[in-house]
């Protein structure tokens, strides 16, 4: 019998269509708008705190269509988006800072389905809503810091081993020691060698000199490292912000891409993904003339800032606390009514303003506002970037009494930038500024526009190529359109199971699969046409059909498969989901349109003997 | 269809002089004209805005012109009451929130505030990277063609199925500049897949001939290639026309921002179809394919079992 599947292989085609009508099945279940709570803070969410959120809910008498308190988080499902955005504002109000409360699309997949693991298709955010945004780490600044770090602590290590010095300066890259005396370089290239390994050691002409210089591979570290802390200050940020289902990934060496889903207030969150704001308390120089210092003469050991008010001020060099040593931030009024920061140090920071407040009580503190600034701008045609390191001492308070864990700072302009700077210091610092270099947003009216264009284009587009199929090829184009069909929902299985993103062009890509995938049954029904013509019969034409046409179409499909892995490799964001729509098209096809097809002609045509086929 | 006998090979001189024509026709408007780069690659703004009411595109450019953005271009988009906003990377401003700015200045003087549909804000940076990219993935998709024909294949074939894909790539390219359209991302992801049809298209004719070489030893090579391309001829319309089945269906139905994407679909099948069935083969019969080529050589392995 050459035309018929041993019975296994019957069998492996049907479970294939089962799993993947199972796996593609999520994706006829629609979405619940929906409100996540969830806890910000290291404990998650527990059963009495869900109880309580639950009877808030239902105390505000929104019609809610279900409830739920699973993994940490609180999840209330409604029945349309406005109840939805009007419950989200008022919790957001009762909830208070220590809870995030975030808008989410929740699947209404039903629990049986779920429990498979099958999950509908992610959709991208140009079909259902948000921003994208493409930040990128200033390298340059990432290595000054190092630099700037390796300074204080040179210094530092010099005055622990007793060795004198004249200057340690950075200077084109290099960090420069003089010492005192020649002598004593012995010791100091000693102390190098124990402690600063990572530092390249030149000896200039100068006996007293050593300068030093990053290696390359430290100061490759210390990028690797500066992305990787931004990424989880970003994560910080972005659950602070409050957004479900966050995505928020690496790209290339130094950009790092941020999608936020249903965001639509993208100013706020450019604002507070982009600043690079910190504080730092410092004492103020007391004892030296500021006006001496503005003329650019400022003595050893301190540094001149200037205050809000444009007044120029002496701050001690030496930093009491800095930002990275805040674990807690919120914003609020003080008892005077200025917007204020409640700052919680950590234990480093607490026991350092500690001992300081005890041996400067009466003297003045300052608290310096910190924040980069990167914009790139066109000039003459060439691209600059242009950064800036703003400074501003926003306070200077007396120091009334001996306070260490828990302070307030005032000084700052608004409430608003009360309320950024505490998240900010709560999210952590940036390692490195970061620089917008791309935003895509796209509002929620038109991310349903594009699903339903595109699922009607897809609609359409189906019917007429099962039309042109059926009319020509008659009982094998409806063979073919079956597996057309099972094409479509093989795709759609393995890109759910993938949780691949849903783009437009990904749905174009299905689209274009649709009508290049009956391209196999073409070519076997072609050649089956063909051996008829040439005197064979039916049963041996469709054998000689499938196994003449199978190499031509696995040298035609293989060309178009490598097409289609250079555009994903090289293909970013919408382009990438094209690629891969498109690569599972041309390889579920193969199996469809080969297997699927010779399994149903077989049913038919297989075990009698036929004058004519209906093709 | 019954199986046709039409002399395309003999006649391939008129389909590569027209072709010839078409090319340098493509390439002259493509460097006279340019294509119309999206800020994908040239960086910029795009603001998308809808109104409940057909907008008046007037008094949003004066509105603009007055608000400090002289250079932003203004249209309908699909309807008139989506308007896309266009604005350059603007000399000696910072480029990340002018898409705020701008939507406050249009909203100050009208009365139905616009409801935001879309921006997008590419920065040099990105614009340069993805200019970058696109070409890569069309020279690596090139080489990745060349290799695999020439292996599976030989490599008279592989140039010919090359130089009959690039063809088309630069034909429909020449027909997207004349029709003025904006060349995006999405576009581009287009120009690729033409590509991959192009090709598919072009490798059955192609595996055809190579089937015809081992099976028919009385003919020439240019005989040879034309029962290929006749026999193969239903199979090759009946594909193009099920993919352009789908595209016109996109095209009329897939909305404003997939339209760049058909377009080029469209007439790349076009292009596609006709070049694997005119250009492709003779081609290859130019640069010297012969059932040598093909065939494993019979002579030496028959010396190779004489005593």
């Amino acid at each position: 019998m050459q035309n018929s599947y041993p019975l296994w292989k019957n069998a492996l085609i049907l479970l294939a269509f089962l799993v993947a009508i199972i796996y593609a099945l999520p994706n006829l279940y629609g979405e619940d708008p929906s409100v996540q709570v969830s806890s910000n803070r290291a404990t998650p969410l527990a059963q009495p705190k869900a109880d309580e959120i639950q009877n808030l809910v239902k105390s505000l008498n929104a019609p809610v269509k279900d409830f739920e308190f699973k993994d940490g988080h609180v999840l209330v499902r409604f029945t349309n988006t406005d109840d939805q955005l009007k419950t989200a504002d008022l919790l957001r109000d009762k909830m208070g800072s220590d809870y995030t409360v975030a808008l989410n699309l929740a699947p209404t997949t039903p629990g049986w389905l779920r429990a498979l693991g099958a999950d509908a298709m992610y959709l991208g955010l140009d079909l259902r809503g948000g921003v994208h945004f493409l930040l990128e780490v200033d390298m340059d600044a990432a290595a000054k810091q190092a630099e700037e770090r390796y300074n204080d602590d040179l210094r530092l290590a010099l005055r622990g081993a007793n060795l004198r010095y004249q200057s340690v300066a950075k200077d084109n890259g290099f960090i420069k020691i003089k010492l005192k005396t020649a002598d004593e370089k012995p010791q100091l290239l000693a102390l190098l060698n124990k402690d600063f390994h990572s530092l390249e050691v030149t000896e200039p002409e100068a006996a007293d000199e050593v300068w030093l210089k990053i290696s390359e591979r430290e100061l490759k570290e210390t990028s690797k490292n500066a992305v990787a802390q931004n990424m989880t200050t970003l994560r910080n940020r972005v659950n602070e912000l409050g957004v479900a289902e966050p995505v928020i990934q690496q790209q290339g060496e130094n950009r790092i891409m941020v999608q936020l889903p249903g965001v639509q207030d993208t100013t706020r969150a450019k604002e507070i993904l982009g600043t690079t704001a910190t504080l730092e308390y410092r004492l103020v120089d007391v004892e030296h003339d500021v006006q001496k210092a503005v003329e650019g003469h400022p003595p050893v050991g301190s540094r001149l800032y200037y205050e809000k008010n444009g007044q120029p001020i002496l701050l001690n060099r030496q930093i009491i606390v800095t930002g990275d040593q805040i674990v807690d931030a919120s914003s609020g009024i003080d008892q005077d009514g200025r917007p204020a920061v409640f700052i919680s140090l950590n234990g480093v920071g607490a026991a350092k303003m500690g001992k300081l407040t005890q041996a400067n009580v009466g003297k003045p503190m300052a608290v310096v506002f910190i924040e980069y600034k990167v914009e790139t701008k066109v000039v003459n045609g060439e691209k600059i970037r242009h950064k800036e390191k703003v400074e501003k001492v926003i306070s200077v308070a007396t120091i009334q009494g001996v306070f260490s864990k828990r302070f307030q700072t005032t000084g700052l302009d608004s409430p608003q930038e009360a309320r950024n700077l505490s998240l900010l210091l709560r999210a952590g610092a940036l390692a490195a500024p970061v620089d917008i270099v791309e935003e895509r947003t796209v509002g929620p009216s038109l991310g349903q526009d594009n699903i339903d264009k595109g699922f009607l284009s897809f609609v359409v587009g189906f019917v007429l190529v099962v039309l042109f199929m059926a009319v020509y090829y008659r009982l094998f184009g409806l063979i073919a359109n079956f597996a057309l069909a099972f094409n479509v929902v093989i795709v759609v299985a393995i890109l759910s199971m993938l949780q691949a993103t849903l783009t437009l062009p990904g749905i174009a890509g299905i689209i274009l699969t649709v009508g290049m995938s009956v391209d196999a049954n073409v070519l076997i029904f072609e050649r089956v046409k063909e051996e008829i013509r040439n005197g064979n019969s039916p049963a041996a034409s469709i054998f000689i059909g499938y196994e003449k046409a199978f190499a031509t179409i696995l040298d035609s499909h293989v060309t178009n498969l490598v097409v289609a892995v250079v555009l994903f490799a090289f293909g970013t964001g919408s382009v990438k989901g094209f690629a891969v729509t498109l690569i599972i098209g041309i390889l579920s096809s193969m199996f469809t349109a080969i297997t699927g097809t010779r399994m149903v002609i077989n049913w038919i045509y297989g075990d009698r003997r036929v004058e004519k086929l209906s093709i | 269809m019954k199986t046709t006998n039409i002399n395309f090979i003999g006649n391939r001189n008129i389909a590569l002089i027209f072709s010839g024509l078409l090319s340098i026709i493509s390439i002259i408007t493509l460097s006279v004209q340019g294509l119309q780069m999206g800020i994908d690659f040239t960086g910029g703004t795009l603001i998308e805005v809808g109104y409940q009411k057909p907008a008046d595109l007037t008094v949003l450019r004066t509105t603009l012109d007055e608000s400090g953005f002289a250079d932003a271009t203004v249209q309908n988009f699909g309807t008139a009451k989506d308007v896309l906003i266009r604005l350059k990377l603007q000399e000696g401003v910072s480029s990340a929130d002018l898409s705020t700015k701008v939507l406050e200045a249009i909203n100050k003087h009208t009365a139905e505030p616009a409801s935001l549909r879309r921006v997008e804000f590419v920065g040099p940076q990105v614009g340069d990277d993805l200019a970058q990219d696109g070409f890569l993935a069309l020279l690596y998709s090139t080489i990745g063609i060349l290799i695999y024909v020439a292996w599976r294949f030989e490599w008279k074939f592989s140039l010919g199925a090359v130089i009959a894909t690039l063809h088309d790539v630069i034909v429909t390219l020449g027909v997207f500049s004349l029709l003025k359209m904006e060349f995006d991302l999405t576009v581009l992801a287009a120009v690729l897949a033409l590509i991959g049809y192009s090709l598919n298209d072009t490798i059955v004719v192609y595996d055809r001939i190579r089937e015809n070489f081992i099976l028919i030893r009385n003919k020439t090579t240019e005989e040879m290639m034309n029962i290929s391309v006749n026999v193969t001829l239903s199979r090759t319309i009946m594909t193009s026309l099920t993919v352009i089945l789908v595209l016109v269906s996109l095209f009329f139905l897939g909305g404003e921002v997939i339209h760049g994407f058909a377009v080029v679909l469209l007439f790349g099948v076009f292009f596609g179809t006709y070049s694997s069935i005119f250009i492709a083969s003779p081609m290859a019969l130019i640069l010297g394919v012969s059932p040598q080529d093909l065939i494993p050589d019979v002579k030496e392995s028959h010396l190779d079992n004489l005593p």
